[in-house]
């Protein structure tokens, strides 16, 4: 499908290029950084494909890094989107210290809406932000790729099984073109979590895990007027599973991640129960509003896996590695012995941010020429996880990874377009199809 | 109603007093703290002082109540579960905070007495309005000058409990002793004026705008800030649990940063909730006479925009 690497070098590659023949010159004194670059200008072109806030944040976060970066481009399905984006971002760098404003450089012509905009808006970069819904992640990767582009893509990397083999299979080009890759599962890029996974070995084999994402849940986007239904559920995303995936999959992937990442690998099968209680009018679309999974790992350790959108209900978002010597409390960052000794305390004061640390160490990597991240294989392993959570609780059923991942599952709309329709449609009364343990059945 | 007539009654006694916290069974004390003058700031002696401490002015304190405890992560709930008020809406005049993406308490404990921590200046001021409208009594965040007075409370030594930093464990939690975590309020010694945990635990918004030349400004035994919409930086008071024994000086002044709202991964940022500041928490002041309705409704269009 995908189309091998053609010899059409774009122009960071040639970057690279150049800058490993620079080194044979290193010793030469006075060698300003430019020398490094092809050409006069060493600016490093960023697109953001995605404006909401999530996608902002990441904007102003490439920005902050310390290398020479601009934003050239930006799309979004919706224009409003678009339009706040560049305002709060002005905003911000106007809070900022130092001349980041020069670094904000979309103009009217460079601002791309409607499904196909990202097209555009990728054509014109070196690095791509990648932060729409999550269900779009696989087409615009398999663009950014296509087109010889570096990538920050945030989690989830898909919502379905057909999206994540997609992701995987964009992933071997990007190896294959040497592009860099992070996905902003950012306990990866934080030093407590860094630092526990350093000493894991102190609690010995893991033997059994726990995950929670428990809170009161995110915003709801009303129908409005004259919205067609591809509208509507474009804004009010976060309750279709096409576009979210369930927040199984769009927030607790972070904690389920942390747990892959410990074990060194992802469950082969799952079961759970799960349901809609409290969260379930007709603005709240398909998705369950609790789910409580047990994940076996191949070694038979098990991780049980708790995610809840109530509010005025228990609040907890963390992760616990039980060992055979020690237990790791990861939102504690420490470690302690089955006696309840403390073994091991990270020093909380040095805690970074790692939403900026993301930036920070794939910028640096981008201006040096360097191929250093891989991250997509990781993320679509802790996405197709938490889509398996999910098939276990809608079905009630145990779901193997193998048959899940490999089932060819594609829960998107076959065109994408205001006017087309929807994977899910409303009832008569503008409830959506619910799915129900028992009677829902994937295989 | 009885509730509050029962609070005019004392009023003129000027005597502590529990506030309810109407949809509730929950009270808030409140200390009487005399008005007076004082000298704001450190001796340049002071051990560990720093130059914004001074230079020493004589200021002039006008009568005031102060909570006796932080504000309680139960007291803040009620405000936030209070269904009756908007949730997180631009327009209207008292809105609740949006919930916490994750739990900003960290895990160190929400119900039963814990300090409230992680909010904004910004969500500690609504929550003042919100209380007025609840209580007719205007509730609101104290000055630097009126919480480093009560602090203070007639000594002139680093602590108001002398200069033997040995002493300050009866009084607070800090670095050595609070096992890097914040602890149920007035569980240690009180104040001479009676506010427990004004040293240590949370570190205290205070109302003003921070300068750190602000005390060379100071004439006429008047402290004057004016209020500004700028989120940073804002003047704090106390020191945390977090901090060393210096950082606990009376004197001592901390301000905010946007670095504290840093691990917030959307832009706008939330105005209500710092990610990184869950060593900071708030103390109410009520001034002995309380303003005009209209003078409260310019201090909080002053200090919300709204």
């Amino acid at each position: 499908m995908n189309k091998p690497f053609s010899g059409n070098n774009s122009r960071r590659e040639f970057v690279k290029g150049t800058s490993l023949l620079a080194g044979g010159i290193l010793a030469a004194p006075l060698l300003s950084r430019a020398n490094f670059f092809s050409g006069s200008d060493d600016t490093i072109k960023i697109a953001v494909v995605g404006c909401g806030g999530r996608g902002t944040g990441a904007a102003m976060q490439a920005l902050s890094s310390k290398q020479n970066v601009k934003i050239v481009a930006m799309a979004d399905a919706f224009k409003d989107n678009l339009d706040n984006c560049h305002t709060s971002l002005t905003e911000e760098i106007n809070n900022s210290i130092g001349a980041l404003a020069k670094r904000l450089d979309v103009p009217e012509e460079r601002r791309f809406t409607g499904f196909d905009g990202y097209q555009k808006a990728i054509a014109l970069a070196d690095v791509v932000i990648l932060a729409t819904p999550p269900g779009f992640r696989p087409i615009h990767f398999a663009e950014a790729i296509k087109q010889g582009k570096h990538v920050f893509m945030e989690k989830p990397v898909a919502t379905d099984p057909a999206g994540i083999q997609s992701v995987l299979a964009t992933a071997a080009i990007a190896k294959q073109k040497k592009l860099n890759v992070v996905v902003g599962l950012q306990r990866h890029y934080q030093n407590s979590y860094r630092e526990l996974y350093k000493r894991k070995d102190l609690i010995g084999d893991i033997t059994s895990a726990q995950a929670w994402w428990n809170n009161d849940g995110v915003w709801v986007r009303p129908r409005k007027y004259n919205q067609t239904e591809m509208e509507y559920q474009m804004r009010n995303w976060y309750y279709f599973n096409w576009l979210c995936g369930d927040h199984i999959t769009e927030q607790h992937i972070h904690n389920l991640d942390v747990i892959n990442w410990f074990k060194g690998g992802h469950p082969v099968k799952a079961q759970g129960l799960g349901g809609r209680q409290v969260r379930n009018g007709k603005d709240h679309g398909e998705i369950f509003d609790h789910h409580f999974v047990e994940f076996e790992y191949a070694d038979g350790s098990i991780l049980n896996s708790q995610c809840r959108h109530i509010p005025g209900t228990m609040s907890k978002v963390d992760e616990l590695l039980v060992g055979t010597k020690g237990k790791i409390f990861c939102g504690a960052a420490h470690i302690k012995d089955h006696t309840g000794k403390l073994i091991y305390q990270y020093d909380t004061k040095l805690e970074n941010n790692p939403y900026q640390t993301e930036h920070d160490e794939l910028f640096a990597a981008i201006a040096k020429g360097e191929y250093k991240f891989a991250d997509t294989e990781n993320g679509a392993s802790s996405t197709m996880t938490s889509i398996m959570g999910r098939m276990a609780t809608y079905s009630g059923q145990v779901i193997e990874w193998d048959k899940a991942i490999n089932s060819g599952i594609d829960i998107h709309p076959k065109v994408y377009d205001w006017n087309a329709e929807a994977p899910v449609l409303p009832n008569a009364d503008g409830h959506y199809p619910i799915a129900i343990p028992g009677v829902t059945k994937y295989f | 109603m009885a509730a509050s007539s029962f609070i005019y009654a004392q009023e003129n006694n000027f005597i502590s007093y529990d506030q309810p916290l109407l949809g509730s069974t929950l009270r808030f004390k409140m200390v009487p703290i005399q008005g007076g003058d004082f000298l704001i700031g450190s001796a340049e002696n002071e051990k560990g002082r720093n130059k914004e401490e001074g230079p020493q002015k004589k200021i002039t304190i006008a009568p005031f109540w102060m909570s006796a405890y932080e504000v309680t992560r139960d007291e803040l709930d009620v405000f936030l579960k209070d269904e009756s008020t908007s949730q997180n809406v631009s327009v209207d005049a008292i809105t609740r905070p949006s919930p916490q993406y994750v739990d900003l308490s960290w895990g160190m404990g929400k119900e039963g007495g814990y300090p409230a921590n992680s909010m904004s200046q910004y969500a500690a001021i609504m929550y003042c309005k919100w209380l007025y409208q609840k209580t007719k009594i205007f509730y609101r965040l104290p000055t630097e000058a009126e919480w480093e007075y009560a602090c203070k409370a007639g000594t002139t030594s680093a602590y108001f409990f002398g200069n033997n930093v040995s002493d300050l464990e009866k009084y607070a939690w800090y670095e050595k002793n609070s096992e890097n975590t914040f602890h149920k309020v007035g569980k240690k010694l009180p104040n001479p004026w009676g506010l427990y945990d004004i040293l240590g635990n949370l570190t205290e918004w205070t109302l003003d705008h921070y300068d750190e030349a602000a005390f060379e400004k100071i004439t006429n035994n008047e402290f004057k800030v004016a209020p500004s919409l700028l989120k940073y930086p804002k003047t704090l008071k106390g020191g945390s649990y977090l901090d060393p024994a210096t950082e606990l000086r009376s004197s001592k002044r901390i301000h905010s940063d946007p670095i504290w709202n840093r691990r917030d991964p959307q832009i706008p940022k939330s105005k209500w909730w710092l990610t990184e500041a869950k060593q900071v928490g708030i103390r109410l002041v009520r001034p002995f006479n309380q303003p005009t309705e209209e003078e409260i409704k310019q201090f909080f269009k002053a200090y919300l925009n709204l």
